[in-house]
């Protein structure tokens, strides 16, 4: 019994100490952003490897995640005869859940999981030693411009996705089922507010953006250098990563629309 | 003999793994070191407690008059500046070029127009014999080339100390050579203070001015290369020629074998 709760005690301290690593590990991280300011050529490559390389898997998914959404909505509300509330539940959803949400998602497997590897190994094969010998702050050249690249990467990709998304909703809806096309967009100009709905996407996927990245270079930084270590430190950053999303979405979500 | 790096009864562990249990060496200005000792000592973690990305848990660690443990951030990378560091791993970044490699430190600590970068990390490239590889990149280097581009970094802000880190392990004979030479050449041109962290016996004592051998987180012998082939110590001479079994036992302690094959005796 004493072992137990000496087991349980060693886990929480292990945890306590490790959110404390990441909580100083951030600070750090945002002392080496103002020095990016003068470097934009650092910032530029980071966001052509998080942002631009990420484009297929956002854009594609945007594209069916869209779709599927047309077709599910268009025979719930044909029961009702509501079909041309179409354009509304599929603004809403993208712009204010999907968007946000599934392009964090995409993101931490794709972008979060690359970063988070690619830390670890520059760890492994001693390059961030390497650097820090040359007296050079390894936080502030190599993690500071992965991070704020990615945190400016999510929210475009997350308004590109919501934008693919509706643009293949109204494909399906008025291509091939047969809602009007005037009508789909009248509604959406009518429905969607851009402070209340766009707005508030976007600064979720802000959020999203600091938590995932953060999360990924982090777990990177912190991983022990063997290919095991690096391994389960990727694994971490898909696992936490795509959880912190979701709990941070419910929370956001009642901020936002739940009026909690 | 000037001193430039001295440990005063430093201990460090890693996890319950005690490394160093009050270790003393000197390590004089302007002459060639080196620590020598079987895998595992932890003279890699050596080098790193000068270089200040470990912190010694007790005592301390000298390098040019200042206490490396107690200096602050800036001074720290102030320090760090004047020395340069040979990983065994070499340490290059892996999505830059020869150029960009050898160019950082001084991209990073000058403001240097891009001509002169160019000029000078020529110049760098030159005196390690790859100025023809400057545009290649990393994965394109053998074993040896990413060794020598890794020198070259290492000398580009002309630092007072250089540190290797097994520099002549995983090299074949003729690289290896190229290597030893290097050095021994480097070392005498620019007059520093190295420090070479080895356990290949033959190249390190033909280079070393002085050597301290450490086994168990302690140094066991201090001495000059022809000293230490004469010692009297059958540990150092077991060290020294490679002899697999002596005062160093073959086996790494364990419970008698018929105990672990369930052999019963009688």
């Amino acid at each position: 019994m004493v072992n137990l709760l000496a087991n349980v005690g060693v886990w929480w301290l292990e945890i306590l100490q490790r959110v404390g690593r990441g909580f100083l590990f951030f600070i750090r991280i945002l002392t080496g952003l103002p020095a990016l300011l003068t470097r934009p050529r650092l910032l530029i490559k980071e966001l052509y490897s998080v942002g631009v390389l990420s484009l297929t898997i956002i854009l594609v998914s945007g594209l069916f995640v869209g779709m599927v959404l047309g077709l599910q909505f268009f025979m719930t509300l044909s029961r009702f005869g509501a079909e041309s509330a179409l354009s509304v539940t599929v603004n809403l959803t993208l712009l204010r859940e999907l968007g946000p949400v599934v392009t964090a998602l995409l993101f931490a497997g794709r972008a979060g999981s690359a970063l988070t590897a690619e830390i670890g190994l520059m760890k492994t094969t001693e390059q961030l030693s390497g650097i820090e010998m040359m007296a050079i702050d390894p936080v502030h050249r190599i993690i500071a411009p992965r991070f704020l690249a990615a945190v400016i990467a999510m929210p475009l990709l997350a308004v590109m996705f919501s934008v693919v998304g509706i643009l293949s909703a109204w494909l399906i809806g008025a291509g091939l089922l047969g809602v009007d096309s005037g009508s789909f967009w009248a509604q959406m100009q009518a429905s969607v507010d851009w402070y209340n709905d766009a707005l508030n996407g976007i600064y979720k996927s802000i959020v999203f953006g600091i938590v995932v990245a953060w999360i990924a270079v982090f777990e990177g930084y912190d991983a022990i250098p063997t290919s095991e270590g690096v391994g389960r430190a990727t694994t971490r950053t898909v696992v936490n990563g795509s959880l912190a999303v979701l709990g941070l979405d419910f929370i956001l979500t009642s901020i936002m629309f739940g009026g909690i | 003999m000037e001193e430039y790096i001295v440990f005063n009864d430093v201990h460090f562990s890693r996890g319950q793994k005690k490394i160093f249990k009050g270790i003393d060496l000197v390590v004089p200005k302007g002459k060639t070191t080196a620590i020598m000792g079987p895998s595992g000592t932890g003279k890699t973690t050596l080098l790193k407690l000068i270089g200040g990305i470990l912190m010694p848990e007790q005592g301390t660690v000298l390098v040019d008059g200042q206490s490396v443990g107690k200096l602050g951030h800036d001074d720290l990378f102030a320090l760090r500046k004047s020395m340069g560091m040979l990983f065994q791993s070499s340490a290059l970044l892996t999505d830059e070029s020869v150029y960009e490699n050898v160019a950082y430190p001084l991209r990073e600590h000058t403001k240097l127009p891009e001509s002169m970068l160019r000029d000078l990390v020529s110049m760098k490239l030159e005196a390690v014999g790859l100025r023809g590889a400057i545009d290649m990149m990393p994965s394109e280097l053998s074993g040896g080339m990413a060794r020598r581009v890794a020198l070259a970094r290492a000398i580009a802000l002309d630092p007072g100390l250089i540190m290797y880190d097994e520099p002549f392990t995983g090299l074949d004979p003729i690289t290896m050579s190229t290597v030893v030479t290097l050095i021994k050449k480097l070392n005498d041109a620019l007059g520093i203070s190295s420090l070479m962290v080895s356990h290949d016996v033959a190249e390190t004592l033909s280079i070393a001015d002085y050597c301290h051998i450490i086994s168990d987180g302690k140094v066991v012998v201090s001495g000059t290369p022809d000293e230490l082939q004469h010692s009297d110590s059958e540990w150092v001479q077991q060290f020294l020629q490679g002899r697999p079994d002596g005062p160093a036992p073959f086996h790494y302690p364990a419970a008698p074998i018929a105990e672990d094959l369930g052999v019963k005796h009688g």
